[in-house]
């Protein structure tokens, strides 16, 4: 287990800058998830953590030492690639081993401890198989294996589960987690699936072009996105934006936009009172919004553009005036392509962004 | 419709189905008897020199310099007699045969472990490092292999006499490897490019050092290749002959090329027998190396290094 500290870290490939001064504390024995497009610097991020890259600028620390220097071979932490990067000339016990072998243990504590963690991730009838004899979730197991068997300070994961199917997904997902707690090791994963880092990290780390977008838990980045890129990436479908005016009368704030009136919650009025008239983003999550098959009272019409039945719920394009909005609906909804139909926010489930730095203002 | 489509088949009963059928399956056949003919005939030219070569070095007689008779080991004697001479009068001209096997080992395993270490080093740091002039330095090695290497032959032998390396089996051995050498490299090169990055790194964070992961986790996958430069490597060894010739002035330092060329060449009279004998025992380790890197060889192509 140990704390890690990346201080003002960055990360240059020739004149391509792929991290900028990253902060960001991980504590020990915690779950953190670097999240963003690809491109975004969480795998050089991770590879520098790894010591394959070595910082252009800033520091690793270690339990409060600078690793920058440090050669890979001397940080003791284990790691799975998104490839899995086995042996394929070894079989599954010699894949394991191998850490082991190199910190020279004697053979019958590397026999004792490789069918121990080999037990903890369900694999103990694969040992004599090659990598290449192994369905995709048993080299992912065998990967997670190699990587704790030395019983490291800091696990990596590099997106170890996009290589598996939909189910398999969800099944290592809880596997992880489950590990991660019952091992206590602080544990950083990089992922560009938001669902993967919302479910499985105690805390997320967004990037975005080499910048530390916003760090915090699950529930901070969908509540409150400190940003419109934070706020359109996390969750799914992703959030509308809609371009607004601040309007404010007798006390209350209304933001309006092309067919839509939307009221303010009063919490939110003395930020936007001191913004009024400006131009602004409004932010609404699909699930926020209601789409009503009859007239209410103030709400904006619309028109049903598109539908996507998933099941339990259903995915609806309208289009409010030439802009589309995207709501989350029941299976019972019984809107029909080109219906009116009429939208329906709760107040409160708002958010409020600038178009020209778009930070979240309310 | 479908009623259209079953007018517009050829056949209505099942036995014009299994006609039809049979039919098809005579075709494959024929089909199959006529190409293996066609093979057969083309591999000819290419088969029946060795027939003949191996025919004619257990035979007696060999009338008009082809057609082989009469089973005998006497033309294998170049094995057990010593100071062999093939006509009368001629006793010792040849050296002893087992020394110039030993020269002609030497000159093929020499060849081979220069060619295998310093390809298998190069390739590696080819493939993965970077450094200054890399491009420039790969398209060097390739132009070199493009000229004929018999253009040399002059500069390399007053090279080779400042170096003091004239009749040393070293001088040969150096002047063949570096010859291959860009060769290997890029076979090599190819090989180690195949390998992920992600294995190299994975090893390195499980705890070894460059240098181990690089014979620990690397060399296994590259093993083919290894087995592959290595073969061609014996084999440039082995039947060199013109290197050989030029810069080897000592009978003592002969090897199988020479030792072979002075049997065709040296008399007006050419025992056919005893040259076949000769050239049947020089294809003996080429074919035994063969056979044990064979394998290797055949999973070049079927990608041996996917995991």
């Amino acid at each position: 287990m140990a704390r890690i500290v990346l201080e003002h870290l960055g990360k240059q490939f020739g004149s391509v800058a792929a991290l900028r001064h990253l902060d960001l504390e991980v504590a020990h024995g915690e779950f953190m998830a670097l999240l963003g497009p690809s491109g975004c610097g969480k795998t050089t991020t991770l590879l520098l953590l790894a010591g394959i890259y070595r910082p252009t600028s800033g520091q690793i620390l270690f339990d409060g030492v600078v690793v920058n220097d440090l050669p890979p071979q001397d940080r003791h932490i284990g790691m799975v690639f998104q490839s899995y990067a086995l042996y394929p000339h070894m079989n599954v016990f010699e894949n394991i081993a191998f850490p082991l072998r190199l910190l020279r243990r004697p053979p019958d504590e590397v026999r004792r401890r490789v069918a121990e963690v080999a037990a903890l991730v369900q694999i103990e009838g694969l040992m004599d198989r090659k990598p290449s004899q192994l369905s995709g979730g048993q080299q992912q197991r065998v990967a997670l294996a190699r990587a704790l068997v030395k019983e490291p300070t800091l696990l990596l994961l590099d997106e170890p589960l996009s290589n598996l199917d939909a189910k398999l997904r969800v099944l290592m997902r809880a596997e992880i987690k489950r590990l991660q707690r019952q091992l206590g090791i602080t544990t950083i994963l990089v992922t560009h699936d938001q669902v993967e880092a919302m479910t499985m990290a105690d805390r997320i780390a967004l990037l975005k072009d080499g910048l530390l977008q916003q760090v915090g838990t699950p529930d901070d980045l969908y509540y409150r996105p400190a940003n419109t890129f934070v706020a359109g990436f996390i969750g799914s479908p992703p959030m509308n934006f809609i371009p607004a005016r601040i309007e404010m009368a007798d006390g209350r704030a209304t933001l309006v936009g092309e067919g839509l009136h939307l009221a303010a919650p009063d919490a939110l009025v003395p930020v936007l009172a001191s913004r009024r008239g400006s131009e602004v983003l409004v932010g609404l999550r699909p699930e926020d919004i209601r789409l009503s098959p009859v007239p209410a009272e103030g709400a904006p019409q619309a028109r049903i553009l598109d539908i996507e039945p998933l099941g339990r719920e259903m995915v609806v394009a309208v289009t409010v005036g030439r802009q589309m909005i995207v709501a989350l609906a029941d299976h019972g909804f019984g809107g029909r392509h080109d219906q009116p139909v009429w939208l329906t926010v709760p107040t409160g489930r708002l958010y409020v962004f600038d178009p020209a730095t778009d930070a979240r203002i309310a | 419709m479908a009623q259209t489509a079953a007018a517009l088949r050829p056949w209505r009963t099942a036995a014009e189905v299994a006609r039809r059928a049979q039919r098809a399956r005579r075709r494959e056949t024929v089909g199959r008897l006529s190409l293996y003919a066609v093979l057969g005939v083309l591999s000819l030219p290419l088969l029946l020199p060795y027939m003949w070569l191996v025919a004619a070095a257990f035979s007696k007689n060999v009338s008009y310099g082809l057609i082989p008779s009469g089973f005998t080991l006497e033309n294998w004697r170049f094995l057990w007699v010593r100071n062999l001479g093939l006509v009368t009068g001629t006793e010792g001209r040849l050296p002893n045969i087992w020394q110039v096997v030993g020269n002609s080992l030497a000159l093929a395993v020499g060849t081979t472990l220069v060619i295998v270490v310093v390809a298998t080093l190069a390739g590696y740091y080819a493939s993965r490092r970077s450094f200054p002039h890399r491009t420039a330095f790969l398209q060097a090695a390739l132009m070199l292999q493009a000229f004929p290497s018999i253009t040399l032959l002059v500069a390399l032998f007053i090279l080779l006499r400042s170096l003091n390396l004239l009749n040393s089996m070293t001088g040969v051995v150096l002047v063949i490897a570096s010859l291959h050498l860009p060769f290997a490299l890029f076979v090599m090169k190819g090989f180690f490019d195949g390998i992920p990055w992600d294995i190299e790194m994975s090893a390195m964070i499980d705890g070894a050092s460059r240098l181990r992961t690089w014979y620990a986790v690397l060399l296994p996958q590259v093993r083919n290749g290894i087995a592959a430069i290595a073969m061609f490597s014996f084999l440039w060894g082995w039947t060199d002959y013109v290197f050989v010739l030029t810069f080897i002035l000592k009978r003592s330092a002969w090897t199988m090329a020479l030792y072979l060329s002075s049997v065709i060449g040296e008399y007006r009279f050419v025992d056919y027998g005893v040259m076949a004998a000769v050239g049947v025992f020089y294809m003996i380790p080429s074919l035994v190396f063969f056979v044990f890197t064979q394998q290797y060889l055949m999973q070049i192509t079927l990608g041996g290094t996917k995991g």
